[in-house]
């Protein structure tokens, strides 16, 4: 072991901080704790088995999509359910579901990957793809619309899509790979936005458990840092390119901000997340009431669901319909009824554009 | 000095898509070791051909961008002040990319 023991001289002559045996391998952001590979693991999927039985995610015998994309956070996911469910028999049927949205040279290259985790953690994979669903892949609705507001049509069909994948693989639950970095991430996007009924709800571990199919999150407190450290040490085999279309510049700025205050402070990660769950909303303030779509039944605050609005005007040729702000609109002139419709899901719960998990 | 170069992450993008670089980072006169301060400044002229922002901030790598040298994270050697020798292995991942 020449090679370990020169490690040791340049990381110091500390040991691993759990086990006091082996030379550290990393330092854990959460807790600044210097760990070997080993008690890694250990800690890493630990730490998830304890989300999971903490908040009750699943009961015995339930069928589980994981939202899978082929990147980093949900082949990780993928991996670490599987190993969890088989080593504390959970007794869940997990599936992998994944959204084809159509991206020439982006999202055919990552189904490769999730096609090959499929064999690799023996996961039946089904795949729904916007064509099918819409009419319309990513590619035909660029062309169209062209670059500007291409992330909006994209992450309205992923959220249905993902539902509707859902309901054909009867499944129970379906678990995404939103991580604490994202989460914190939201929770900032929501405050810059002033979007007081997603702050309030952007950090529950559970959303959705009124509608059809519940979604959770079980990497809520799990650093990006250690999921990327994860699959790079235990070498699997995941897929990282940007989408080909360009990224929400917005949500890129807010992600940045927090990279920077983690190298800082590696806990303001943790802390933003706690100060999203304990945002106290007054009663006085207006929420949207939920209801279903009129047109095709999905739930929606309005009449019709986003994904409604944005086909009908693919559809009809008008492919502004239903982009942009419309509160101000709202405010200033009641008679607008196109704006007052598509205030509903204004804003995308989603993360930088062609990731699938949102 | 022989140094091994990965890039990973999406990162690789940054350099004709190529994920492995074998190298040999000449030592500048005066100097006798090697630190990661200094391979971060001659990797960025030699091997990123587009976007160096992405990879580097100022004079280290942008947050969101893992460092291991030997397999080893580079917050428990010192980061740029690590000392590099002969036949080390110096991994780049970003976390920035997709999901």
């Amino acid at each position: 072991m020449e090679e370990g023991n020169t490690i040791a001289k340049r990381a110091g002559s500390r040991l691993c901080c759990l086990c006091n045996e082996r030379k550290p391998a990393l330092k854990r952001p959460k807790t600044l704790e210097q760990i070997c590979r080993d008690c890694f693991y250990n800690v890493f999927e630990e730490e998830i088995h304890q989300v999971i039985v903490g908040n009750h995610l699943f009961k015995d015998g339930e069928r589980v999509a994981i939202g899978a994309s082929g990147g980093k956070d949900s082949t990780v996911l993928a991996y670490v359910m599987s190993e969890l469910n088989r080593r504390h028999n959970y007794g869940l049927d997990l599936f992998l579901l994944s959204v084809d949205e159509g991206i020439t040279g982006y999202r055919d290259d990552s189904l490769e990957t999730v096609k090959r985790n499929e064999v690799q953690y023996g996961l039946p994979l089904k795949i729904v793809s916007y064509k099918d669903l819409y009419g319309w892949t990513m590619d035909e609705i660029v062309k169209v619309i062209g670059l500007k507001n291409n992330c909006t049509f994209c992450g309205v069909f992923r959220r249905q899509a993902l539902d509707r994948g859902a309901a054909y693989l009867k499944v129970d639950k379906l678990v995404t790979g939103h991580n604490a970095d994202d989460i914190a991430e939201t929770v900032l996007l929501n405050i810059l936005r002033g979007d007081v009924a997603r702050l309030s709800r952007c950090t529950s571990i559970t959303t959705g458990e009124d509608g059809p199919i519940p979604r959770c999150k079980p990497f809520k407190y799990t650093y990006e840092k250690e999921i990327v450290m994860y699959a790079y040490f235990k070498k699997l085999d995941y897929f990282s390119t940007e989408c080909i279309y360009s990224p929400n510049a917005y949500r890129g700025f807010a992600r940045e901000f927090i990279k920077d205050l983690e190298r800082m402070r590696p806990r303001a990660i943790v802390d933003i997340i706690k100060s999203g769950e304990n945002f106290r909303i007054s009663t006085s303030t207006k929420m949207p009431e939920q209801g279903t779509c009129e047109r095709c039944g999905y739930i929606s605050s309005q009449k019709w669901c986003k994904a409604c609005v944005l086909l009908e005007g693919l559809n009809r040729g008008l492919p502004k319909l239903g982009i942009g702000r419309s509160r101000c609109l709202e405010n200033s002139n009641d008679n607008r009824k196109e704006a007052k419709r598509n205030d509903g899901d204004r804003i995308i719960e989603s993360k930088q554009c062609g990731s699938l998990d949102f | 000095m022989h140094i091994t170069l990965e890039f990973g992450g999406g990162l690789e993008l940054l350099c004709d898509s190529v994920k492995i670089h074998n190298v040999d980072v000449e030592l500048k006169k005066g100097l006798e070791k090697l630190t990661m301060k200094d391979l971060l400044a001659w990797v960025r002229t030699n091997l990123i051909k587009e976007r160096p922002e992405m990879f580097m901030k100022g004079d280290t790598v942008r947050p969101g961008v893992l460092v291991l040298v030997n397999d080893c994270d580079w917050e428990l050697s010192g980061q740029l002040e690590t000392t590099l020798q002969e036949k080390d292995v110096v991994v780049f991942i970003s976390t920035l990319h997709g999901g």
